[in-house]
């Protein structure tokens, strides 16, 4: 049983802003609702008023930024939205992917890539691989619209640098050039993922140019395994470079026991998801051809 | 902070199984209480309460949403269809019938649930291939059939909905 709260819908993103700074600590933005219901009945947080910013037009709008450099995804695209996207499938085809592996179908039907961001829950699909792919999300408050790179905007668990006042309004992630070759590696025995990598790689004349590597769900917050991007850069593709790698991403999970599996596991899950979508998106790239 | 005593309510107007509805209800209502409780539906179940098992599900403008888990509010002027809006002067509709033929139903419990996310995977693939049916059933729970008359009952529907035109409710 959810208690009682009032529902507002503001016309406009100021008015929003409006709403949150107004009710402040007493209110909550309320989007898809996935995550948000479920804390609520739980009965872990309450907020007396919720902002739905689904009644503020074209905030679920996915389109190619003005430089043609970037896709632009309105923060309240459902999962649902960006699977389907044909601008995701043809430019970022592993977003697409990945959106589809999210819960289940009622999930991605209702629920949001802004919101599932900004809850921060630590075995998100789309931060770890947003992560990879270098996205940046714009927000907008009492003070402005400002750009967050996606590396600085999760800060602990369910924690992230939006402030109070603050609505996310879109994600713009990098359009992979052709040569570019992606990979996401997954392991699930629950709803939500025990560990999970994305790759993207870039090779130009059988050497990778570069590399992005993200592991998520083996600690607090989605992390790029920096160590492991760099050994692989200048390199040709192998089985020994990507163990290597591999090595290092196991290194850098910071994973504790749970339900998911014992900290040892993850470790190792992380490990063998690395050297398998490195394997795949050095195989993906290697065809040259498009994006992959 | 405030918790309000004070309940106010709002005006909700919607169409369910193809009938105009209008009732009052509280903002914090959720769809699947609003649809048993205040209309009497009970073919959407309550289980796991948290978007997991799928016996809730209900379709939502004709996409599948869990009960449990969406505010009745979402459901201001639109569609809801629930598992009693299939059955049409006492025929069921293919989908039901090929689960029965299939014996793809045992307590039954999970049962609505299944049939209405069929529902909407034939409306968007008329032929769906295996991989398909099973990404739409991933998050459709079944603890006493297994899966495999399930899929054979959604093959089966299929054909018989392609055969005889069979698209609606």
């Amino acid at each position: 049983m959810l208690a009682p709260f009032e529902i507002h819908e503001p016309a406009t993103v100021s008015e929003a802003v409006d709403m949150l700074t107004h009710y402040d600590e007493d209110a909550s933005i309320y989007a898809g609702g996935t995550e948000l219901l479920l804390i609520m009945k739980e009965g872990l947080v309450h907020y007396p008023h919720l902002v739905n910013i689904k009644t503020i037009p074209q905030m679920d709008a996915i389109r190619l930024g003005i430089d043609e450099q970037r896709l632009k995804i309105g923060a309240q695209a459902t999962h649902r939205q960006v699977e389907q996207s044909s601008l995701v499938q043809e430019h970022i085809p592993l977003l697409s992917e990945a959106a589809a592996q999210i819960g289940n179908l009622r999930v991605r039907t209702t629920g949001t890539i802004g919101g599932n961001l900004c809850f921060a829950e630590p075995h998100s699909d789309p931060a770890t691989l947003l992560l990879a792919c270098g996205a940046s999300l714009d927000l907008s408050g009492t003070n402005g619209v400002r750009t967050v790179p996606i590396e600085d905007f999760f800060t602990g668990l369910f924690e992230t640098a939006r402030k109070p006042d603050e609505i996310l309004l879109a994600i713009s992630v990098p359009i992979l050039p052709v040569g570019s070759g992606s990979a996401y590696s997954k392991f699930s025995i629950h709803a939500r993922p025990t560990a999970t990598v994305a790759v993207i790689l870039h090779m130009q004349d059988s050497i990778i140019d570069s590399a992005r590597v993200a592991l998520g769900s083996v600690g607090p917050t989605p992390v790029r395994v920096v160590q492991a991007e760099e050994i692989l850069r200048g390199e040709k593709p192998g089985d020994e470079l990507f163990a290597a790698a591999a090595a290092h991403a196991q290194a850098a999970t910071d994973a504790v026991d749970d339900i998911y599996g014992s900290a040892a596991y993850k470790a190792h899950l992380a490990q063998v998801l690395t050297q398998r979508a490195l394997e795949q998106a050095a195989t993906r790239a290697g065809a040259g051809d498009r994006v992959h | 902070m405030i918790v309000s005593t004070e309940v106010k309510t709002i005006d909700l107007r919607l169409r369910v199984n193809g009938k105009e509805v209008a009732a009052s209800i509280e903002p914090c209502a959720l769809l699947l209480d609003f649809l048993r409780d205040q209309l009497g539906l009970k073919g959407a179940k309550r289980s796991c309460d948290v978007q997991v098992c799928g016996t809730c599900t209900i379709l939502l403008d004709g996409a599948p949403v869990s009960g449990c888990c969406t505010l009745a509010y979402e459901a201001h002027n639109r569609s809801v269809i629930t598992i009693e809006g299939l059955t049409q002067n006492g025929i069921l509709h293919p989908i039901q019938q090929a689960f029965l033929d299939a014996s793809a139903v045992q307590c039954g419990f999970c049962t609505s649930g299944m049939v209405l996310t069929v529902k909407s995977l034939l409306a968007q693939y008329p032929q769906p291939t295996t991989a398909q049916i099973k990404a739409y059933l991933d998050g459709n729970l079944c603890r006493c059939t297994g899966y495999w008359n399930i899929l054979t009952a959604v093959r089966q529907a299929a054909q018989v909905m392609a055969s005889t035109g069979a698209l609606s409710p």
